[in-house]
């Protein structure tokens, strides 16, 4: 019998039952194993049209005519809709620079764009009416690449670009640009002993969210429209939908329906305007559900990347400089390439402590597919290339891996490149410590003493490509470093409403926010946050809309920080209005009431020292109270657009990996055997939450080590593969064992002390697979994925 | 056409079918059942898993004119169709699948649509609760459906057999190893139930 429960070593505990600190169970988990949980393609509504979008076939193109009327004529078609039919003079959108059409007018810029709509009565109905548009093409050569351009005669992606971008980039092609500049890396060089070079290439990933972006737009009497849709976050979408429509914002209602995951796919808009535009014309509820292989031109990807790296290092261990230049290709449109730029140039040095620098990142845009926000965000290209770049100055000094980068680990107090001191914990030598300590898996595993081999153990798995001939073992270690929440000055915050009664004769708070549920467990630690804050056992988890204020994003780490304390501290000023009713009812009775300190515990109010003051049923009956506030986590800087200088991050987040793996030589195939990671977490709201955020953050990061890319062919900027046939992520047979060891040192600037999780996972685990595959061959491997051809020469 | 099939213990009957649609489309879009999922429409994913006359498939890739006549069980089904299997006995061999017999005894009951409470769960879908092997849950109804059908053929699965039985699930979101912990808490709640 095998054995329940994965090697984990965390803490527990927590005053209130089902309060923080806790494992408690999701809210949503009945629902979501019954089948019975609403995510956004399951909606239906009587009467309600498909909609579908017919996308552009070339990636760079003048679009010379667009002929709808056989489409149009089909029966069982409503609406079909091209960039003609917008309805006010707002045509574009965009999180940052508003870059995209709604619908492609003139010109096409990528491959799968967007350029007309059709609502039907079927979905296969409006598939083949969109099929039977005629579109007129002349094509236009494709830049693909940082040579096309910058070269001087360079086609302009986007003509005429005003965004606050332009006045300091080198190019026009170039979406942004962020120096780093801190030291002299030229003079430091010279106290080099050795000194590594290497260039780096990242391939493009994609989110591959399994819930397929979709929703339902319902017109509303007002003229106004009802959405109900999977996104990361309700007020950004609709702070851009609103001017497209030219209603305002008031008369768009949005839910969120239910996600099937997001990872910063979900980010920029996809078939929300579409799906407004065809209910408003049609007057009928309007629902879009791409298939996978349009889910693949429906949002923007992992930002690919070009990286060149110097370092140098003294004979005894000591980083004496850096100098870096990555280049980043953001694709036909700038979606959150500014901000990946920022992260990946102030992230570039990594969980190192090395004074002088000299960094450029840029973003590129070309004609590849839009290039936005993944996790990990700008920091997992660049710990791709920092990591390998630490092997080779330790194989070059002789010393050990992980001993190396112990000599050079920052740690609370050091300064990061952008000059900005990091004040919280930064256990790096210790997550170190701690992956290497790990007993390493038995050797040969598909051996069982005096048996057969298992082939379903080795490399190449049941394919029986190999009974152990030829096949290698190696072991690597990597370590990286993210930041949590929006950086660079943005105003981060987020809005709770709380409210506590008497129900059924129970005291019961209901929690109302609009954050994104997108998997990540929120509404389980919400509901902990509020049982801890207010001692009551029932809480309930209002469904996130723009009927309460902006809760933020869902992505960059930041929801159960950002969120997390606009929910705890709302909770905190109920708290004081309960207490104050209390007083007022109860006041007299006893002197604690106006001296001591009071507690909400069990249902009761409570005093410090324990003492049972009043029940929260005897307080709360006959009132309510009802709590609406924002809250904010301490503010950032923008960085100088010459020095890199600024306090631009609000906090740190440092996992660390290692792999072992078996490599089989002769086919070129890789089994990872064990993907062992360590985490500081700052505090552990829900333990079991908090490992499985970390597995799956792993496993993301050993997909693209070994088999995720979206191949684009550069010659015609096509994407080749948009199917699960083609693009493949780790099934469970490809993915090991992930024992993670948390890590408790509280942050005192945040809430509970806790830290972002989310993304640190996805950073190291990728440069450790490849250091564990080099380790085993010998090889150089300086892209990802690895594919066989590079392991075996061919 | 029109298409008659059994789906969770009831006879359903689909009509104005178009020829091209698929086992997946008819139970969501026709018959109220979203429970099986749609993420890739192309038999790699797995989301879709139900169990036709007892065999796990991918139902996206079974056009709806294949099902007359047959027995369709999907996620919506599974804890009374486990409960049935319970009552009925289980198969403590490890070789037997689902008779067409025991198929039709049983028939799904609703439970309150909102919260979900009061729903009686099979083994399986319990132990993805408990053990966190549900994340964003998209990929878990194909896993629960996959899952069940192992431990009903291989009462105590080794970590290799599990892996092998859902090889054919994509999950994004959890890394599997909690799917695995969920697999393995449902074979020892079903030994020490014995
Ligand atoms: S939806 Fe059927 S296998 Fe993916
Ligand atoms: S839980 Fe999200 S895909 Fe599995």
């Amino acid at each position: 019998m095998a054995t329940i429960g994965t090697p984990t070593n965390i803490s527990q505990g927590s005053r209130t039952k089902g309060g923080i600190g806790e494992s408690t169970l999701r809210p949503d988990g009945i629902l979501k194993v019954t089948g019975e949980f609403a995510y956004s393609s399951d909606m239906w509504h009587e009467d309600m049209l498909w909609g579908h979008t017919l996308r552009s076939t070339v990636a760079h193109a003048e679009i010379k005519s667009i002929d709808v009327s056989e489409a149009l004529a089909t029966s069982g078609v409503y609406a079909v809709l091209t960039y003609d039919d917008l309805p006010t003079e707002v045509k574009n959108y965009g999180l940052e620079i508003q870059d995209t059409p709604v619908l492609a007018h003139g010109k096409v810029r990528h491959h799968g764009e967007p350029v007309a709509l059709v609502a039907a009565d079927h979905p296969e109905t409006a598939r083949r009416a969109a099929a039977k548009i005629k579109i007129e093409y002349v094509e236009l050569p494709v830049i693909t690449d940082e040579a096309s351009a910058t070269a001087p005669d360079a086609i302009l992606v986007h003509e005429g670009r005003d965004d606050h971008h332009i006045g300091h980039v080198p190019h026009p092609n170039i979406v942004h640009r962020q120096p780093i500049v801190r030291g002299n890396a030229d003079e430091a060089a010279e106290r080099a002993d050795v000194i590594v070079k290497g260039e780096y290439t990242f391939g493009m990933q994609d989110q591959a969210f399994l819930g397929p972006e979709s929703g339902l737009a319902v017109p509303s009497e007002d003229g106004g429209v009802e959405l109900y849709v999977a996104t990361q976050w309700l007020h950004s979408d609709l702070r851009q939908i609103a001017p497209v429509l030219g209603l305002p914002e008031e008369k768009i209602r949005m839910t969120l329906s239910g996600v099937g995951g997001a990872f910063g796919g979900r980010e920029d808009l996809s078939m929300q305007i579409h799906a407004c535009l065809l209910a408003l014309r049609t007057g009928k509820p309007v629902k879009i559900v791409y298939n996978r292989f349009e889910s693949f031109f429906g949002h923007v990807h992992r930002h690919p990347a070009k990286l060149y790296y110097e370092h140098g290092a003294t004979k005894d261990g000591k980083l004496t400089h850096m100098k870096c230049r990555i280049v980043l290709d953001g694709g036909a449109y700038a979606s959150a390439s500014p901000a990946v730029v920022g992260n990946a140039s102030s992230l570039s040095v990594g969980p190192y402590v090395v004074d002088d620098v000299d960094i450029e990142a840029i973003a590129l845009y070309s004609n590849n597919p839009p290039c936005g926000a993944m996790r990990g965000f700008g920091a997992v290209q660049a710990c791709f290339a920092y990591e390998a770049q630490m092997d080779k100055l330790a194989a070059k000094l002789g010393m050990d891996p992980v001993e190396f980068r112990r000599l050079n680990a920052m740690e609370q107090g050091s300064i990061m490149p952008t000059g900005q001191p990091v004040d919280s914990p930064a256990p790096v030598a210790e997550l170190l410590r701690r992956v290497k300590a790990r007993p390493l898996p038995p050797e040969q595993q598909w051996l069982s003493a005096g048996q057969e081999a298992d082939v379903r153990a080795l490399p190449g798995g049941l394919s029986n490509t190999t009974h152990g001939e030829g096949v290698v073992r190696g072991v690597g270690y990597a370590v990286g470093i993210k930041n949590v929440g929006f950086s660079e000055g943005f105003d981060d915050y987020s809005t709770a409403r709380v409210r506590m009664e008497v129900v059924g004769g129970e005291p019961v708070a209901t929690v109302h926010t609009a954050m994104a549920e997108v998997g990540q467990g929120g509404v389980t630690v919400h509901a902990q946050i509020a049982r801890t804050e207010l001692g009551v056992a029932q809480v309930t988890i209002q469904p996130a809309d723009t009927q309460v204020g902006s809760a933020g994003s869902t992505s960059a780490s930041r929801q159960t920080y950002v969120t997390g304390g606009a929910v705890k501290h709302t909770c905190e000023n109920v708290r004081e209005k309960v207490l104050e009713i209390g007083r007022r009812k109860f006041g007299s009775y006893h002197p604690a009431w106006a001296t001591a300190e009071l507690l909400l515990e069990g249902g009761k109010v409570v005093t410090d020292g324990g003492e049972v003051l009043a029940d929260l049923v005897d307080v709360l009956e006959g009132e309510s109270v009802d709590v609406e506030l924002e809250w904010r986590h301490r503010p950032t800087e923008a960085f100088d657009l010459r020095t890199g200088q600024g306090n631009g991050h609000v906090q740190y987040s440092f996992a660390a990996h290692r792999a072992v793996v078996e490599v089989d030589t002769e086919l070129g195939l890789v089994k990872v055997i064990e993907l062992a990671v360590a985490q500081d977490v700052g505090k552990a709201l829900n333990p079991l939450s908090v490992v499985g955020q970390i597995q799956g953050g792993t496993t993301q990061g050993l997909g693209v080590a070994v088999m995720e890319e979206i191949i684009v062919d550069p010659k015609t900027a096509k994407v080749r593969n948009p199917s699960f046939t083609d693009y493949l992520i780790p099934t469970i047979l490809d993915t090991p064992t992930i024992p993670v060891d948390v890590l408790e040192l509280a942050d005192d600037h945040a809430p509970y002390g806790l830290r972002g999780i989310g993304e640190a996972p996805t950073l190291s685990s990728t440069p450790a697979v490849l250091a564990a595959i080099r380790n085993a061959t010998g090889l150089e491997l300086n892209r990802t994925p690895v594919r066989p051809e590079h392991l075996t020469g061919t | 056409m029109r298409v008659n099939f059994t789906v969770n213990g009831r006879q359903q009957e689909a009509d104005d079918v178009w020829e091209g649609e698929s086992l997946l489309y008819v139970l969501r879009e026709r018959m109220g059942l979203p429970g099986s999922k749609n993420a890739c429409e192309q038999g790699e994913c797995g989301s879709c898993t139900v169990r036709l006359d007892g065999v796990p498939v991918c139902s996206c890739l079974v056009a709806a004119g294949q099902v007359e006549g047959r027995e369709v069980v999907t996620v919506e089904g599974l804890a009374d169709f486990a409960r049935q299997r319970a009552e009925h006995g289980g198969c403590a061999t490890g070789a037997c699948g689902t008779t067409l017999d025991q198929a039709k005894r049983w028939e799904a009951r609703p439970s309150d649509s909102q919260t979900g409470e009061g729903s009686a769960l099979s083994p399986i879908q319990q132990a993805f609760i408990d053990a966190g092997a549900v994340q964003c849950g998209f990929c878990t109804p194909g896993l629960l459906v996959a899952a069940d059908e192992l431990l009903e053929r291989n009462a105590e699965p080794s970590d290799a057999d599990i892996r092998e039985a859902l090889s054919g699930n994509l999950c994004r979101c959890t890394g599997y190893e909690k799917i695995l912990d969920a697999v393995r808490l449902a074979a020892a709640r079903q030994e020490e139930a014995v």
